[in-house]
């Protein structure tokens, strides 16, 4: 047996008090694709953070391809071939996808050398392993999955042949993940080594050979990917059994809540985001819509929520509510039944410097029950924000502690816990589980198929297909603005929404359209 | 989890600040061939060890107290009004129209009277740079600068061609009727066979920064209105999110903020020189950020801060009546602590967290 590519001995990483990987010890073959896998938080970054010399561990050895090695920093690392793609990409958006390549490798002082060398380096690798791009687009051009490409031969331009990738595929279509798997295949018949860091189940057995499961800094498993299943992956990502697979009963819609007609949304910038949509939602019904980030989704639960201007009719209940100017904004919209849980909870949802308590008004704070003659009654809100933490389970339950100090899941639940207690008629919930742990996943479905049992009107939106499809009881497929269609999540499949996500009007047609 | 503890922050900071801001003031006395203990003693017994010191220190403290609060307050809705000094000029006009042309009965109604016009004049003064910066963008820190130069401006103009007294030869308002004279601490505290703060211009003004201090702390974390002023400076999609109009938080704070700055004159314009002069503000306006920053924006903090630079203005004007040191030394000295205490903040912080990191990973 050769040596692994990479091996790692007992590496520790404390951050203060909080012990981020606690003597953790892997073994990567060549030529494999190796899975990481683990909830937020369980030190699946800090870890690559160190393999990559952005961090320096506390203990512990580096072994690449059987030599030890000091990284202490991302040079070091490039040097021993290991390469990076960033969840967020680091690509200079104004600078074609030549010159992002050789950005940092430059040779000389003049570029026009290096310009020429890489232009033939890259058609090579192109031809190698299908990775086309074409090298004198600008960034700022490309769809997301090419830009990830982009990164991809960035790191291959530098004779990487180990890849590291986190979270690749959390803003790439379905059909775009299928490519970068293809790629990623490729590489590895090749005899490239990959490690995948993922939160995803289904991309594990998918693609790797091994995978090592991580939980609260340690690693947990390592075991064949052929040898296991997804329940128990889930399980020892989490520590106990979990319910994968949201238990709910056929719904039973009534009247209709939420009417949106003819809607158009135009950005900051003048882009025309939403290009007119029709869309229904009806008490004790959840109607989820699906597609890939930045197709106008977001924007939709903006102007319902209240916090962007747009153009068509939104009733409400039978009664139509203003899209622009006064009566437009959060407060009316709240005054009018709505509950919303941001997409981005950290930016809009809380203010992270506030306490829990502060957060558990925020947006209601102007209701009669929390004020106290001229003053707000914080003491009450203290004691009413311990009852909501305790009935949502947020940990730790300390209403005086920030908002920032809670973990992902933690902060949802606190978003939640505030959004469902008013007792809404229309929920409006944005990416309810993003940067969220399996054991919370569970318990946030629950409440928003509780809320639906109680006869409310629920529009989920969500980039996590797997979400829309076990949550929705109607999907609505939105793409470039433009909804285009909807289907009955029992009589669809990740395939045809993964088509009609990429725009592709399908051929089954209207049938499923009666649904609505 | 925070790196460091509370007290930390609004205790150890301010004072290693402080300790370096003296060391490097000694340096620079020492390089002039002066001592620095006995400057440093010759401050204390100036400022501290007489009441007349003390009436000193307090009246540049009230100054402070006001500024200090007017730059926290837009500070808590993230917002740096630079304009305070402006603010508190066109305030000393407000209190001047208020005290001249009406005629007061007792200096208890007047002062009333002055302090609203002092606030409405001085945050009428914020109130266009606040518009301007809600509604077209320009920022903030731009425009309160210029509209502190366009109040010095119009100060002059209105001084010499209009309140000027005829056959007055200075650019100053004629004297206030004697109905608004406010007590000073002479009046108040001294005995017949004591007198104290003999000479000093500290006045009942005092009181009314301690009770702006304990209005704004009231303001800031017990009200709605402070509520969503803290939650729109700390994140404006946020505050855009609960439906808090971003131009409304914007322009009542600054509104707020003017009018603290502007109520300053009424110590200064009313309490010590019962006359509208050019120069009432002597850059208090600006003393009042670094006041605001190191204390940390909260109305106690201020109130600590103001004293302290109180004490370092009237302890400054000491050293240059007695001692060799020339007076743009003590300019140099005060601009240390400033330094230290507000610009160089971060230079004392991190290293102190990554001491307190080391600890507590000691202890577990």
């Amino acid at each position: 047996m050769t040596a692994p590519a990479i091996e790692l001995k007992g590496i520790s990483k404390a951050f203060g008090p909080v012990q981020a990987n606690k003597d953790i010890s892997i073994s990567v073959q060549p030529g494999t694709i190796h899975g990481i896998i683990g909830e937020n938080g369980a030190g699946k970054s800090t870890l690559m953070s160190i393999l990559y010399g952005f961090y320096k561990a506390d203990a512990g050895e580096i072994y690449i391809k059987g030599e030890k090695t000091q990284i202490p920093d991302s040079l070091h690392a490039i040097k021993a071939g290991i390469g990076m793609v960033f969840q967020h990409f680091k690509l200079v958006e104004n600078f074609t996808v030549l010159e992002n390549i050789i950005l940092g490798a430059e040779e000389g002082a003049m570029l026009n050398s290096s310009l020429g060398k890489a232009r033939k380096q890259l058609k090579h690798l192109a031809e190698e392993y299908g990775l086309n791009v074409d090298p004198d687009a600008l960034i700022e051009n490309l769809s997301v999955g090419h830009q990830q490409r982009v990164e991809i031969l960035k790191a291959l331009y530098r004779q990487a042949d180990i890849l590291i990738l986190d979270e690749p595929t959390g803003v790439l279509t379905p059909a775009e993940a299928d490519q970068l798997f293809r790629i990623l295949d490729r590489l590895r018949d090749e005899g490239k080594t990959i490690i995948l860091i993922t939160h995803k189940l289904r991309e594990i057995m998918d693609i790797t050979n091994t995978v090592s499961v991580m939980r609260r800094g340690e690693m947990t498993a390592t075991v064949k990917t052929a040898e296991t299943s997804p329940e128990e992956l889930a399980e020892l990502m989490v520590g106990r059994k979990v319910l994968l697979r949201v238990d709910k009963k056929p719904a039973e819609p009534t009247s209709t809540v939420l009417d949106v007609q003819s809607l158009r949304v135009i950005d900051d910038k003048g882009v025309e985001r939403v290009k007119g949509i029709d869309l229904t939602v009806r008490a004790g019904e959840i109607v989820g819509i699906a597609g890939v980030a930045g197709n106008g989704q977001s924007e939709l639960l903006e102007v319902l929520g209240g916090f962007a201007d747009g153009t068509g009719t939104i009733t409400v209940n039978g009664k139509q509510i203003p899209l622009t100017g006064h009566g437009a904004d959060g407060q009316a919209r709240r005054a009018a039944g709505i509950a919303h849980v941001p997409e981005d909870r950290q930016r809009e949802g809380l203010i992270m410097e506030y306490s829990a308590w502060e957060n558990t008004v925020f947006g209601y704070h102007h209701a009669p029950e929390y004020q106290s003659g001229m003053l707000m009654d914080n003491s009450g809100i203290q004691t009413e924000a311990q009852a909501k933490m305790d009935r949502f389970d947020v940990r730790p339950p300390d209403p005086r502690l920030a908002a920032k100090n809670f973990s992902g899941g933690n902060q949802q639940k606190i978003v939640l816990a505030r959004e469902i207690e008013r007792n809404p008629d229309l929920l409006l919930i944005g990416q309810p589980t993003r940067g969220v742990d399996i054991g919370a996943i569970e318990f946030i479905h629950q409440q928003i198929v509780n809320l639906r049992d109680q006869g409310k009107a629920i529009l989920l939106v969500s980039v996590e297909l797997d979400e829309i499809m076990s949550l929705s009881d109607r999907i609505a497929v939105m793409f470039d603005g433009h909804i285009m269609g909807e289907r009955d999540p029992a009589q669809t499949d990740e395939k045809e929404l993964g088509l009609m996500m990429a725009g592709i009007t399908d051929t089954k047609g209207t049938e499923a359209q009666t649904n609505g | 989890m925070d790196k460091m503890p509370h007290w930390a922050d609004i205790v150890l900071i301010p004072i290693i600040s402080l300790i370096l801001a003296a060391f490097f003031s000694a340096l620079v006395i020492l390089a002039i061939g002066e001592s620095p203990v006995a400057a440093f003693t010759l401050m204390v017994e100036g400022a501290l060890m007489r009441s007349a010191g003390w009436g000193y220190t307090l009246y540049y403290a009230t100054n402070f107290m006001f500024t200090g609060l007017a730059v926290s307050v837009a500070f808590h809705a993230r917002m740096f009004n630079i304009g305070g000094e402006g603010q508190a000029m066109i305030g000393g006009l407000g209190v001047a129209l208020v005290c001249l042309y009406i005629p007061w009965p007792h200096w208890s109604l007047a002062i009333l009277g002055a302090s609203a016009g002092a606030a409405i004049f001085g945050a009428a003064w914020a109130l266009i740079p606040a518009y301007l910066q809600a509604k077209r963008g320009s920022h903030i820190v731009i425009t309160t600068i210029m509209f502190n130069f366009i109040a010095a401006a119009l100060l002059n103009y209105v001084l010499v061609n209009l309140l000027r007294p005829v056959g007055a030869m200075d650019p100053a308002s004629a004297k206030f009727p004697s109905g608004t004279h406010l007590p000073t601490f002479r009046d108040m505290f001294s005995t017949a066979d004591n007198i104290l703060f003999r000479g000093s211009p500290a006045n009942v003004t005092f009181f009314l920064a301690i009770a702006a201090c304990v209005l704004v702390w009231f303001l800031i974390w017990r009200t709605r209105l402070g509520y969503e002023l803290r939650a729109f400076g700390h994140s404006e999609s946020g505050a855009k999110y609960a439906g808090i109009s971003p131009v409304r938080i914007t322009v009542i704070a600054m509104l707020i903020s003017g009018a603290l700055a502007g109520m300053m004159a009424v110590n200064t314009t009313m309490g010590e020189s019962e006359r509208l002069i050019l120069n009432a503000t002597e850059g208090a306006g600006f003393i009042g950020i670094a006041v605001a920053l190191m204390g940390r924006s909260h109305p106690f903090g201020v109130f600590l801060a103001a004293i302290l630079f109180g004490f370092l203005y009237q302890g400054g004007a000491e050293l240059a009546l007695w001692t060799s040191i020339p007076r743009e030394l003590i300019v140099v000295i005060q601009a240390l602590v400033i330094l230290f205490t507000g610009a160089l903040d971060n230079m004392v912080r991190m290293p102190l967290e990554k001491m307190f990191l080391a600890l507590r990973r000691r202890k577990a």
